[in-house]
């Protein structure tokens, strides 16, 4: 099963590297992780994707929290929550393209960002499977370049992951 | 006052009561020697390869509860010292290492002997510290201290680079330390102990199986107390022996690969296991899923919540400092005025006795060859049991743990998680310098001995009467015995040729060497080295069945209860 974990840890050198050497080492899989400093310059925010079974998220888990610059570990899936990536897409759009372009990207609520005679760069935010469709739903054969950055997550409501 | 870098190492050391630093000097590491040199609190043990100092500061810690401390330069010295460090690890022994490391602008630059430290130990260490302003080097070793005792012990590494030993900063040793990142669980759950009180209670086939983390924790006297409260049989790991008295009615010896078969006979079938620090490894429980295929309960006490539900299925787990839960067991136990049934646990009994009597350890000594389980017996006699005794890897260390009835904590040392040879003759130094009184022998085979065989000059200069009982039987037995179970008796590169003159060779070290071939001389020679030789170290060479097998074994991907016995043979 598809996990989403978010991690509270020391925003020290080398921390972010402990957590991956952590899951290559035992063969966990990342399918995205993505990090940054909290409103709190000393700590940092991470959420990892990840996936397995009941056991093995609970090995994670404990394996995370065993890390010494580990502060705070919880399971977000485990409750409610909201999951959100940003993707950049650089498409061809000329001619008939650019109008069309445009009409898919207001239907997904994406921004143009960067226009040129040429291309445009559109701007989307939701979950995984938004950016996913935006992409089958355009021509294929227009995108030259996509980045993404992964997925981060909160969970609903009163829950707070906090020191 | 304003002190240089190498003064506050030194300084730290000696707030930390620190006696014995384990080490080899190089470039990266040039001023903190100077300051060892300008002092003569501590005392430095100059080893000849960075993996022995590593290993002897393992076993310092090991057999006393201290600390070890070692010192490596950078680059290749860390190289070096990287199998010791992964050692000490896999067996959770508190040891703080400190590098050098090339001066921090030229970090990155491939400088000479620069190698990422930090990296390439991260995997293998506690947890890991570059130092890079001199003002954090104090709190960082306390720090390093701290954490390498507390939780689940294990080694952590302290990197600091050439300039910061030669910048200067006011210096103060801070008393405590607080991390909010790190706060180990000590006592355990009061519900979790509860439940598992009223299960040992109602178990009808119970059994106690303890590891390492009850000799870590130094709570053998609560474990021996639970045990006779109960009346419970007990088996101990690799890792275990000592924490549970051997020579003890209740002890049905060690369990696993090549455990006796009571023990094996009664972890597969026990409806209640009481694990306490122990990990359920592969070379314990053998296959997982045959282990699994029994209905059993498992309470499982350990401070690291990650041990437990790991490999098997439990019911009670419980975090938390060893002793502390068996002190927290013992009380409510005495409180609850409640006995195991004793009914049940005498047909329980009765079913360990009938197993016992199959004597799975039994062996023959003929007149002509050595059986190298007999050597080991003699030296248990010799010695009274009183010994510490280290063993290196492969068929010598599982007779030596099978053979030699430890009955106190920190007296058998060896490498279980890692399995590294080698580490015999470095640990024996390590217990030595701990224990300057104790009786200390190293059992090894003629391979393993000749991979730290350098350390017979440490021994010599600081003059350590180590007593070295090689098992030689011209093969790398433990492979050997493989090949000849499992490969159709194809022994590639098992067999050790072109063994030096070990007699030759310690005395080419100024020490004694001895070499017996015959059953009649074993006795005679170990007494001679043990009461005739006390002060000098002795290397017994002893000439042994080159075919004997360890048994009972429970062959790789068998299951416990799968035996093979010496008597099917
Ligand atoms: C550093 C290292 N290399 C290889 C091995 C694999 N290994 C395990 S036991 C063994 C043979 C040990 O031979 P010896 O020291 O002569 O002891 P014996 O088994 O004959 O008693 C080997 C090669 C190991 N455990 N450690």
């Amino acid at each position: 099963m598809r996990h989403i974990i978010s991690i509270l840890l020391e925003n020290e050198a080398g921390a972010l590297s402990r957590v991956c050497g952590l899951f290559s080492a035992r063969g966990y899989n990342i399918e995205s992780l993505t990090v940054a400093p909290t409103e709190d310059a000393s700590l940092s925010r991470m959420t990892i994707v990840t996936a397995g079974s009941d056991a093995i998220i609970e090995q994670i888990t404990k394996q995370l929290n065993k890390l010494i610059e580990v502060v705070k570990v919880v399971d977000l899936s485990e409750a409610p929550h909201i999951e959100r990536e940003l993707m950049l897409v650089k498409v061809r759009a000329v001619g008939k393209d650019r109008e069309e372009m445009k009409r898919i990207a207001d239907i997904f609520r994406g921004r143009i960002i960067d226009v040129t005679e040429t291309s445009y760069v559109i701007e989307l935010t939701g979950n995984g499977s938004k950016l996913d469709a935006f992409l089958e739903a355009i021509d294929r054969s227009l995108i030259m370049e996509t980045v993404r950055t992964g997925v981060s997550g909160i969970g609903r409501g009163d829950r707070i992951l906090k020191v | 006052m304003q002190l240089t870098g190498a003064e506050i190492v030194i300084r730290c050391l000696q707030e930390e009561n620190v006696e014995h630093v384990f080490g080899y000097p190089g470039g990266s590491v040039l001023y903190i020697y100077d300051e060892f040199f300008k002092q003569d609190k501590l005392k430095h043990v100059l080893v000849r390869h960075e993996q022995a100092a590593v290993h002897a500061a393992d076993a310092y810690s090991r057999s006393s509860n201290k600390i070890g401390v070692c010192m490596v330069t950078s680059g290749p010295g860390v190289t070096n010292a990287v199998t010791g460090i992964a050692t000490a690890y896999m067996d959770s022994i508190p040891l703080v290492i400190l590098t050098g490391q090339v001066p921090t602008h030229y970090i990155g630059e491939d400088a000479f002997q620069e190698c990422d430290t930090v990296g390439i130990t991260r995997p293998c260490v506690k947890h890991n510290f570059l130092v890079k302003d001199v003002r954090d080097l104090a709190v960082t070793i306390k720090k390093a201290f701290y954490l390498a005792k507390t939780g689940r012990p294990g080694p952590v590494l302290v990197d600091i680079p050439k300039d910061i030993t030669m910048h200067k900063c006011e210096f103060e040793y801070p008393k405590t330390i607080e991390m909010r990142s790190y706060n180990p669980i000590v006592k355990g759950h009061p519900g979790q102990i509860k439940k598992a009180v009223q299960l040992l209670l109602d178990a009808k086939r119970p059994l106690i199986y303890a590891g390492g983390g009850v000799i870590l924790s130094n709570s053998s006297t609560r474990l021996l107390r639970l045990a006779h409260l109960l009346g419970f049989p007990v088996t101990n790991t690799l890792m275990g022996l000592g924490g549970y008295p051997s020579t003890d009615r209740q002890f049905l010896g060690m369990l696993g690969m090549h455990g006796t078969y009571e023990a094996n006979m009664a972890m597969q079938t026990a409806d209640v296991i009481l694990a306490v620090g122990a990990r359920f490894d592969d070379r314990v429980i053998g296959n997982q899923v045959h282990f699994a295929s029994v209905q059993r309960k498992i309470i499982h006490i350990d401070i690291d919540p990650s041990s437990i539900s790991k490999r098997v299925k439990v019911e009670v787990p419980i975090v938390g400092d060893v002793g502390e839960v068996l002190e927290e067991l013992c009380k409510q136990l005495t409180a609850s005025k409640e006995q195991p049934e004793p009914k049940a646990l005498a047909a329980w009994w009765k079913e360990i006795d009938a197993w016992r009597s199959k004597k799975s350890l039994k062996y023959k000594q003929g007149k002509e060859i050595i059986m190298p389980q007999y050597v080991i017996e003699k030296l248990y006699e010799i010695t009274g049991g009183d010994a510490f005794v280290t063993s290196d890897v492969g068929q010598h260390q599982m007779w030596a743990a099978q053979y030699y009835k430890f009955d106190k904590p920190r007296r058998w040392i060896n490498s279980g998680g890692l399995g590294t040879m080698g580490v015999g003759l470095p640990y024996a130094m390590g217990v030595k310098l701990a224990n300057p009184k104790a009786t200390v022998a190293c059992v090894t085979g003629e391979g393993s001995i000749q991979m730290n065989i350098q350390e017979l000059s440490t021994a010599k200069q600081f003059r350590l009467p180590i007593k070295i009982i090689n098992l030689n039987n011209r093969y790398l037995g433990m492979v050997r015995q493989w090949q000849e179970m499992f490969h159709g008796n194809r022994y590639a590169e098992s067999y050790v040729d072109a063994l030096p003159d070990f007699v030759k060779l310690a005395e080419a070290y100024g020490h004694v060497g001895m070499k017996i071939e015959r059953p009649a001389d074993v006795e005679p020679a170990l007494r001679e080295a043990f009461t005739k030789h006390k002060n000098d170290l002795v290397f017994m060479d002893f000439m042994t069945d080159q075919k004997a097998n360890v048994y009972p074994m429970v062959a790789a991907g068998k299951g416990l209860s799968e035996m093979i016995l010496a008597e099917d043979l």
